[in-house]
This record gives structure tokens, sequence and C-alpha cells, in this order.
């Protein structure tokens, strides 16, 4: 496995994109970060600049206003870069599916590498989310 | 640093093996990057969890090395050659100060206030760099980097003119090291003690720790003056920062608690000043760019210049 790949999963560098979330998902989100699960001891860190990115985080129904920022902030990001469905909503758009002020679903605008589900998903789901994606990145995307 | 007017291929391959392996690049990168992982690695105790493995911030750095880079529209070249001015005269300022405290003979000049202004152009480059890339959080971080050199930089001065009152004027640090091997480490005297806590609270706004991280602040400016980067030339900004954090904590030992310095004692010295560091970062919140003016024009500059004074009558 070439070095650069590896050194990719052992320090993914998360952005947190929020797209018309209830707030629900963003707070299990900083759950893992608290000293009961602790993400970083993976190397995973939340940082505040999409140009240092690995990983788009979005949670959210895809409200039709903020599919464009989303895009852009997609297009922003520095590749390589995945983006991650967080939360049934930003899976399959859950009860908002017939909504008046939701857009497409999110897999029909970006190409998405792992879907976590769960309204919102728990810390260990999501932690069982990034495994999955460090495994497919490791076999090779 | 080459001493006599000529040079010979053989001490040619000597000073580029001081500047790029020994006590210059890699070794303090390597060093610089451990201390990071220390910084970390004990916020995350002190926080109650587990922390990072030791190989992270090398493994960072490999990965930003595969990203792709990215140029915002409009920017100017010094987006992408400001990063290696920084990396450079950190660089040099851990090449020769290694090289003075393996022995004092090789001090040159006045070779302190080199090193002062060296040891500020990191922080030059990252307003240069900033400044150029067009974005509106980077013009804010750079403004408040701006204000951040203006605040610390005169206490700074005032306590390493004490240092220099205490060694009879001299600016060469060989000489400053052996005044100190002779009658004792500065910190053992009123003027130096006072000085040296002046020295730490710039010693943490000068690496943009703790209480003093305006500029970059992670969570209002998102990462302000880094803001733009991306891939290498992100990946040359943290290396700046693992230098830094290894060189400034020396040149403060050198200058204040330089009686003895053998390995032993060097290490155990800057293990003290990086615990200290860590412990001020994580036990205060970050102060507001005002409060930071406010508090280093205040009680540190009156300190360092009461210790001057001290320092005149030969306290």
């Amino acid at each position: 496995m070439d070095i650069r790949r590896k050194a990719w999963t052992k320090s993914i560098w998360v952005f947190h994109v929020s797209n018309g979330s209830c707030n629900n998902c963003d707070i299990e989100i900083l759950d893992c970060f608290t000293p009961r699960f602790d993400l970083e001891r993976f190397g995973i860190q939340l940082i505040g600049s999409v140009r240092h990115a690995d990983a788009l985080l979005i949670t959210g129904a895809m409200n039709k206003k903020s599919i464009p920022r989303m895009k852009k902030i997609y297009e922003q990001a520095a590749k390589p870069c995945v983006v991650v469905a967080c939360g049934t909503c930003a899976c399959s758009q859950h009860m908002f599916r017939d909504s008046y002020n939701v857009g497409e679903p999110l897999d029909k605008i970006l190409p998405v590498d792992v879907y976590i589900p769960g309204c919102p998903p728990k810390p260990e789901a999501i932690i069982a989310g990034i495994v999955k994606l460090v495994d497919k990145v490791r076999k090779g995307k | 640093m080459v001493k006599g007017g000529y040079t010979t291929p053989e001490k040619e391959m000597k000073e580029i093996f001081y500047y790029l392996i020994f006590p210059g690049f890699l070794f303090s990168a390597l060093v610089g990057l451990m201390a990071g992982w220390i910084d970390r690695k004990l916020t995350a105790r002190l926080q109650w969890r587990v922390g990072p493995p030791w190989h992270q911030n090398f493994t960072d750095i490999v990965k930003l090395l595969g990203k792709e880079v990215i140029v915002p529209e409009g920017a100017r070249l010094t987006f992408l050659f400001s990063p290696y001015l920084g990396l450079v005269s950190a660089i040099l300022v851990a090449a020769s100060l290694g090289r003075i405290i393996i022995s004092p003979a090789n001090s040159f000049g006045a070779d302190l206030i080199v090193f002062f202004y060296l040891l500020s152009l990191p922080a030059v480059a990252l307003i240069i760099g900033a400044s150029s890339s067009r974005n509106p959080l980077a013009s804010v971080g750079v403004s408040r980097e701006v204000k951040l050199l203006l605040a610390y930089e005169l206490p700074l001065i005032l306590s390493i003119i004490t240092v220099v009152i205490k060694s009879n004027g001299s600016l060469q640090i060989g000489s400053i090291i052996q005044q100190q091997m002779f009658f004792g480490s500065n910190i053992f005297s009123f003027s130096g003690a006072l000085a040296f806590l002046v020295a730490i609270f710039c010693m943490q706004a000068k690496l943009g720790l703790g209480l003093f991280d305006v500029a970059e602040a992670d969570q209002e400016l998102m990462c302000g003056t880094l803001i733009e980067y991306s891939g290498l030339p992100l990946a040359i900004f943290k290396l700046t920062k693992a230098l830094m954090l290894y060189t400034v904590p020396l040149f403060i030992i050198v200058l204040f608690l330089g009686c003895s310095l053998s390995p032993a004692l060097l290490i155990a010295k800057y293990l003290m000043l990086l615990a200290i560091m860590i412990l001020i970062k994580n036990t205060n919140p970050r102060l507001r760019i005002d409060q930071v003016l406010r508090f280093f024009w205040r009680i540190p500059t009156l300190a360092a210049g009461a210790a001057v004074i001290l320092a005149m009558l030969g306290l």
C-alpha cells in the first residue's frame, strides 16, 4: 500500500457541512470528540477551513438554498476529499422528502462515499462509518 | 559562519551538513514535531482523553504532501513564495543556535540581534502569504498577527536588554553563555527572574499558543491566516511552526538558563518550558486582540522595564 494513502487514513481532517439540518446530528458529531469517544486518537480532527479538509461530513436534508453553497464548498476542497453523508436526512432525506423547500438527494449532487444512517446516528455509528471509510480507501477507491 | 576569508569544498560540505541535517533542518524538525505531539497528547490527557499516537504530526505532514495545492484566483506570487521564507529563516536560527550550544566559540558578531530578527521572520512570512491570498478572514487574521507582533515585541526586547546588561553589554550569545557559566544562570537574580517571566509570556505569543492564538483562532476565523493554504505550502507552514516550537524555547533557555548546557540538563529545561507553555495554553481561554495589546503593553512591559533598571543597579 502506498504511503500517502496510508497517511491519509491515519490523519483525516473533517470539515463539517450543515445543509439544513436540525442540529441533532451536529451535536452527535461533536460528541465523537469528547473524552468518551475521542476520535483524535485516530488522528481525526475537526477543522475550520475547507481547504484543509480530507472529508466533508454533510448533515441535513438538502435545503434548496444551501445546495449551491454545498457544491461550491466541495469544489473548494483540496482533493483527494471524500464525502460522508451523516444522518438519515443526508442519506435519504428522511421525512422531508416531499417538503416544498427540499431539493435533490445528496447522492445525486455529489459522489457520496459512506452513508451513516440514524436519526441522529450515535457516536458509535459514526465511528463505525469512519472505519468503513478507512477500509474502503485502503482497498483502493 | 565560516571563519577566515576562504572556504574549501570540505568546509562547504560541513556547512551544508550543519544546515540541513544535524543542528539544522532534519534534527530540529524531528524534535519540533515530537514536541508538537507532546503538546497534543498532554492537552488530551488534561481533558481526560487518550490523545493521538506519537507519529501523528509526521503522518499529518506526509498526508499534506500528497494533497492538491490550490492557489486562489488572483493570488500573487508571494502566496507560494512566503512559506519558504519562514521555513528558511527558522532553519537558519535552529542550525546556528544549535552550533553555538555545542560550542560557544561558534558565536559570531552580534548574533543576538540577528537571531531576534530571524525569529520574527516566520510571522512576517505568514503575514505576507495570508495577505496575498485575497480572503477576508485571512486579512482579519493578518491584522491580528501584525498587532500581536507589535504587542509582544516591546516587552521581549526589554527582557533581552536585561540579559545584555547582565553580561556587560555583550550582544554575542557565546559570551552570554560563558558569563552564565562563570556567574550562574541569569534567572537566579531579581532582574533575571522578572525578565524570564515576561519572556515566557512573549514566547507563548510568538508561538501563537493558547491565550494568544488570536491570529489563528480555530473557530472564529477558521484558521485565520492559514485559511487558503492547502497541500505542500500548508505542510511547510506546519513544519515552520514545529521548528519554532523547538527554537524559541531553546533561545530563551540560552538567554536565561544557560549555566549548564549538557544534553540531559538541556532536555530537562526544554521539557519544563514546554510543560509551562502547555499548561498556560490549557488553563486559559483565548484573549481578544485588544485585551492582548492591553495586557502586553501594561504589566509585562512595566515588569521588563523594572527588570532593566534592576539589572543596571546590579541586582
